[in-house]
Order: C-alpha cells, then structure tokens, then sequence
C-alpha cells in the first residue's frame, strides 16, 4: 500500500469496513435469534471492494448494490437500522416488509437503485441512468456491482455492449470471489481474468487486488474520472474470496481448506490495519474510539430496528401503481439549456455517416458522427461535421494493470 | 418536418400508423424529457415507419438507435425513468417483447410496489397476425404482461384511440406496454382532432349499441365483430359491440353494465384461446353476474397453435367475421 490518500480518507475507508462489518455481524446474530426473516449474506472479506469503490463517488452519482454489497450502501449514506429492518422485514424499513435484504433504493435523495435478484439486470438499468444522467447534464457516474457468476448472464452482455456503444459514464465492479453458489470460477468462465471480458465490448478494465482497500479505492477514483470525462464505461475486476457459504444455511464445504486458509490470512480489516499502524494513521486508542463510536451507533440502531412493527398484513395489497398526482415525484432535473435538446436547435440530419465512406441516405452531408455519445449540443456537432465531439480511439486502450503483484497473488490462489 | 406530423389541421383523417407518429412527435415536442430508444428507430425511422422524421427534428441524444439487445433497451429505459426521462421504447415487432421478460415482469412491473420506484415508461410496437408474417412476427403477447401486476396493457382498434391513448401511456406514471395492431398500421383510416387529447387508460368504449347480446373485443378483431354484428342485425340480433381498449386494468364496469342488460356474452380476440382475456372474463362475470346471464359466455378466438405462415393455415387459425356470427347466432338462440 502506498500512502497518497488524506489522513481523513484513509480513516473513513477504515471506518466503513469497520461498519460493514460490524453490522454484518449483528445481522448474523439477529439471524441465530431468528429474527431475520430470510436468507442472510455476507460480505466478509469482501468489505474492501464495496466500500472503496463506492468512497470512489460523489454524492450526486448514482449507485445500484449487489446482495453483497452493504458496505457500498453505508458509503453511500444508508442507517444500518434500514439494513437491520430490511432483513428483519420490518414496518420502517425502506421496502416496509415488501423485501428484504440490500433489495431498497432511493431515487429522490442517495441515488440509489434497488437490486432484483435476477443477476445482471442492474447493468442495463445503470447504462439508463448514466445515459439520463448525461442527457440532462449532471455529470454523473453510474456504477453497479456483478460477480464472477453474474458475468456469465445474456444482460451483462447485452447491458455492457449498450453502455459502450453509448460511451455511458458507467462503471461496472466485477467482484471475482471465485465461487458462484458452489461452482468455482473456473467451472464458469474460461478466463484466467474476468477483466478480459472488457475486450468484447472495446472498452477499458483494470485489475485490482479486492482486498487492498486503498488500491480498490485509487482504482475506482480514476475509473469514475474517466467514465465522468465521457470516456465510456469502465470494468474493474476485484479479485477476492467469498469467506462464508453463498448464505448463512450454506456451510461451503465444497470450498478447499487451504483455499479458505490463504484468504482468512488475507483479511482486508487486518491487512489494512496493519498499514494504518505501520504509517502511523492509527494507534490503539484511535482504533478503540472507532469501535466504541461504531457499537454505540449499532446498539441504537439494532434497537430502533427491533421495536418497529411487523408492517400490516392488508399493507400487501397496496402500492401496485403509481397513482394520483403526488406519486410521481421525480422529475427531470436539468443542469443544461433545454433549448439544446428542442427544436429547431436539436435538429439533425438524418444519416449514418461511416469513416473512409461518407454519408448514407444520399444527402453528401457529413453531419452525423457515427460516434455521438457525448452530450455536445446539435448545433455543434454540425458545425463540425463528421467530427466526433468525442475523441474516439481507433481501439481500445490496453488493459492497465494496477498492483500486479498483489492480483497475481489472487491469481496463485486459484489454482 | 414535413407537414406529416404535428399541427396537422383538425379532423382529418389519418392512418393507424400516422396517429402513432404523431403522438410520439407531439409528446417529444411537448416535454424534452421524452425519447425514443429501439432497433432502427432513427436513421430508417423504425422498421414499419413510425418514428420517421423524429430523429431529424429531435436528434441524436432524444432518438436512440441501439442494438438488437431488448434487455438492455427496457432496462436502459427504466434506468432513464428514475431521472426523470419519460422513455418511450419500441420494439421492432412485439414478439420480441419476450426476449426483455426478465426486465420487464420482474424489474419494471415490481419497482413501484416494492421499493417506491415508479417507471414511467412506454413499451410499445406491432403486433398481431393476419398478414403473414409467420410464427414469429405475429403474435399477441399481451396476457403474459396482462397476468403482471405493476404493468399497464393497452391495445387500441382505431387512429383516434391510438394517439390518444399512446399520449396518455407516455404521460403515465406506470409502466404501459402498448400494442399496435399491424394488421390496422395503413388499413384503417380514422379522423383524429388538431389539438392536444387524451383517451383515459382502462376504459372501455361502446362502439355499437345492442340489447340481444354483448360482444366484447379489442385491436384487430374489433374490425371484425362489427363486421358481424352488421351481419347479425340483418337478421334481428342486436349486438352490443365494446372494444375494450385496455386490458390491465381491465373496465369491469363498462363490461358489466352491458352484460347485466344483454345477458349474453361473447368475446372475440385474435390472442390464443388458452390464457386468453376472454377466460379473465368468464370468471369476472361468474363473480358479479352470474344471475343476469341467459347463456355461456362463448368465446372467438385464435387456435392454440403457434401463428402459422401460410396464408390457408393462417386464415384457418385466426377468427373471422363468419366465426363471429356463427357462435353469436348460437349465443342468441338461448
């Protein structure tokens, strides 16, 4: 680890893995007391992927969490409470009982879209928002997570290829915890990197180390620079362990010991403590405050969680649609001349031109750059005919490897 | 734009596929945070015409060419909904519709109720048989999205109901996946006002008046049961013809208004008889007017069969006028 990050940086990274874990484990807890209404998964040894990439965000940036990813949600500014009463299925949780588990969102204040348990299907979701996000000029990121399983659905395919043909500022976490369920990654996906999928679709990934928090984070800040500078969407591949069973009822017997050995060895908390110590960001009396502050919070939190109600059983059959004039709240926010998006300013000529052949539909124009995925007003995309606002790269730019030597220990794992 | 859309001058009489643009052209107009995304939509202007011109008037960023990915195309709509935008999507024939199931039924269906996260969104393309355009460019998908709560289903029979109401889907705050009929894009001609108008979304229309029976229908096969009730009333049988323009949510009241004075219902529709509306209807009505019916309610419908191509298996498969007064004239015999 390298120290580059400000002091204050280094302590929230600390301290949203600290809270991810911790509310993980009161939620195991709350599940051996059997009142977690469902299933119940972990992120442990994971913490560092969802709370480094999602500190890689600004506050107007939009995220969708996978199941595993609590900590992203903490990041972003969920109450541990909401987590504790999704699981627990509870009257004040954000779903009111009608979900559980990481499955809410928040469209009107975080930015957050909720999770569906079909895999994949947030990757095309998140390329409409970052393309709504661009169409409206708020220069916005979108990022959501999918794991090494989830990589082998049709709608990563399908959603990946769309935001790169956009050029959406999207960026797409792919957590390689080596197991899906209980088929390991080589039984998957006949790749050595899962990075490498980004080659299909022309668009830039990085390889990072998923239990090195600080190069989780370094990674994520400059993919979020680059998707947020319209350079397309970005795939990051977080190589980690999933340390527990695919839920809590899933011993994962199937996982080799030493395999779990290598990684329990690996702890992303430990690791990262270690290097606070080491360049003197923290001491025994810091570390104790932030497990006093983060147990006085999750003491009040629990407990607000376990005095709501269970939510009304006719509660069921409400909420089906959208009605009257106050449910639709959100509306389009605009940060750029809507002039550049009406008539007459808006107008184009209709035809595909292609590189080295001109222009189709016999108009001899120029006008339409076969790369438009930038948000340059019309105007200026005919003022500059057959020039792509957008620099595009004739292909894409090699794979850029970040900590390589920490991946390949990932790598050496696997075999 | 050429004088094809917009401020058209008022009552004249247009295309089902005219209305079509011409609402999508004015909703765009309207309201900057309306786009169009699908296969085709801009360049060509959509595989049967129905966005042609917009992409010109509205540009690039506002009309979406995309790949022939529909899971990313309803996907990347609904993520478009959460800021905002008022997507409207097309598919280039509605049989594709199913290859977005997963998107669709599970994520833009259940977003309102279970997180609060409504997606105004609008899923609309040809669909239906009669032209042979074979298994998989005819079909009427509908009841797989009628049998999802959270959607809206509209399938409209005439120019003015398919603007009106394709200007209310776009203004919904609800998911609605909206039919057109193909069979009805340039064979139909209907007069549609000059201004700004709507047609409600989940109501019924009575199209004929009747007292001897209530024939209950929608898209295409409204053609076709008025064509038999004229039929019938050659012969003294007064049909009551509704088109019920909407089929989730479904106009009960309308439905029920007219069979509780007819008593006797039969429902026509080109979808397959299995799982189709009409079996919705029968239990609706075995419900809440089991003692105002004189006779089964009675049903005109597709074969259960995949649609098939040739013009004599297609003819065979589908209703038809002679099929409608047939089981009508059954129906009124009780």
């Amino acid at each position: 680890m390298k120290k580059e990050l400000t002091r204050q940086q280094y302590l929230d990274l600390y301290y949203y893995m600290r809270l991810n874990r911790a509310v993980e484990d009161m939620m195991v807890k709350l599940f051996r007391q059997n009142k977690i209404v469902g299933g119940l998964y972990s992120s442990l040894g994971q913490e560092a992927i969802s709370v480094g990439t999602a500190y890689a965000l600004e506050k107007k940036d939009w995220l969708a969490p996978m199941i595993r990813n609590i900590g992203a949600l903490l990041v972003k500014g969920v109450r541990p409470r909401d987590v504790f009463m999704q699981h627990m299925a509870k009257y004040d949780s954000p779903t009111k009982g009608k979900d559980g588990t990481s499955h809410f969102g928040d469209l009107d204040n975080l930015h957050i879209v909720s999770p569906i348990s079909m895999l994949g299907d947030l990757i095309p979701v998140m390329t409409g928002v970052a393309m709504a996000g661009r169409y409206l000029g708020q220069k916005i990121v979108a990022m959501t997570w999918i794991g090494d399983g989830g990589s082998s659905t049709g709608v990563f395919h399908e959603g990946l290829n769309f935001a790169a043909v956009q050029k959406a500022p999207f960026v797409l976490i792919l957590e390689n915890n080596l197991w899906a369920y209980s088929t390991p990654v080589r039984k998957q996906v006949p790749l050595e990197n899962l990075a490498d999928r980004a080659k299909a679709y022309g668009i830039d990934s990085y390889i990072v180390d998923g239990n090195d928090v600080v190069a989780v984070y370094t990674t994520a800040k400059e993919a979020v620079a680059r998707a947020r500078a319209g350079e397309g969407p970005i795939l990051i591949e977080a190589k980690s362990f999933r340390r527990m069973g695919h839920a809590q009822h899933d011993p994962a017997e199937y996982v080799p010991k030493e395999m779990r050995a290598y990684w329990e060895a690996r702890d992303p908390i430990a690791l990262y403590e270690k290097f606070l110590t080491s360049e003197k960001l923290l001491d025994a009396k810091g570390k104790k405050e932030i497990e006093e502050k983060i147990n006085a919070l999750l003491e009040k939190e629990r407990e607000f969680a376990e005095n709501s109600p269970m939510p009304p059983p006719e509660l069921a059959e409400t909420g089906v649609y959208c009605t009257g004039d106050n449910c639709h709240k959100i509306r389009a926010k605009w940060e750029r001349p809507i002039a550049e998006v009406t008539p007459p300013r808006s107008g184009v000529e209709a035809v595909w031109t292609v590189p080295g052949f001109g222009s189709g539909k016999g108009s001899g124009g120029g006008h339409a750059p076969i790369h438009f995925g930038d948000t340059q007003p019309a105007e200026t995309k005919l003022a500059e005919a057959g020039k792509p606002a957008v620099k595009v790269p004739a292909k894409a730019a090699p794979k850029k490897t970040v900590k390589a030597a920490q991946a390949s220990a990932s790598r050496k794992a696997r075999r | 734009m050429p004088g094809t859309n917009g401020g058209a001058p008022g009552g004249t009489p247009v295309t089902f596929l005219e209305a079509i643009k011409q609402a999508m052209f004015e909703e765009m107009e309207r309201d900057p945070a309306v786009v169009l995304l699908g296969e085709d939509v801009g360049v060509y202007g959509g595989a049967f015409k129905t966005s042609e011109g917009l992409l010109e008037r509205f540009g690039w960023e506002r009309v979406i060419d995309t790949p022939i990915s529909e899971s990313a195309i309803i996907g990347a709509a609904c993520g478009m909904s959460y800021l905002g935008l008022r997507p409207i999507v097309e598919m280039q024939f509605i049989d594709f519709i199913v290859c977005a199931f997963n998107q669709i039924t599970n994520f833009v269906a259940k977003g309102h109720y279970l997180w609060n996260a409504p997606a105004p969104m609008v899923v609309r393309g040809p669909s239906g048989g009669g032209v042979h355009g074979g298994p998989f460019h005819s079909a009427n998908p509908e009841m797989y999205f009628v049998h999802t709560p959270g959607l809206k289903v509209i399938y409209p029979s005439t120019p003015y109901d398919a603007k009106g109401l394709l200007k209310a889907a776009v203004r919904d705050n609800n998911p609605v996946l909206f039919f057109e009929h193909k069979f009805l894009y340039r064979r139909i001609k209907g007069e549609v006002p000059a201004g700004d108008y709507t047609v409600p979304i989940g109501k019924a229309v009575v199209r004929r008046e009747g007292k001897h029976l209530t024939i209950l229908s929608y898209a295409a096969m409204m053609q076709t049961s008025l064509e038999a009730a004229e039929a019938l009333a050659k012969e003294g049988i007064e049909a009551e013809v509704i088109d019920l323009r909407t089929l989730l949510p479904l106009d009960e009241e309308t439905i029920l208004h007219s069979v509780k004075k007819t008593n006797k219902c039969l429902v026509v529709h080109e979808d397959t008889k299995t799982g189709g509306i009409a079996g919705e209807i029968a239990a609706i009505l075995c419900e809440k007017a089991f003692g105002d019916l004189d006779g089964p309610l009675m049903r005109v419908t597709s074969l259960d069969t995949p649609v098939p191509y040739a013009p004599t298996l297609e003819e065979y498969f589908l209703p038809n006028a002679k099929k409608v007064f047939s089981a009508a004239k059954e129906l009124a015999r009780y």
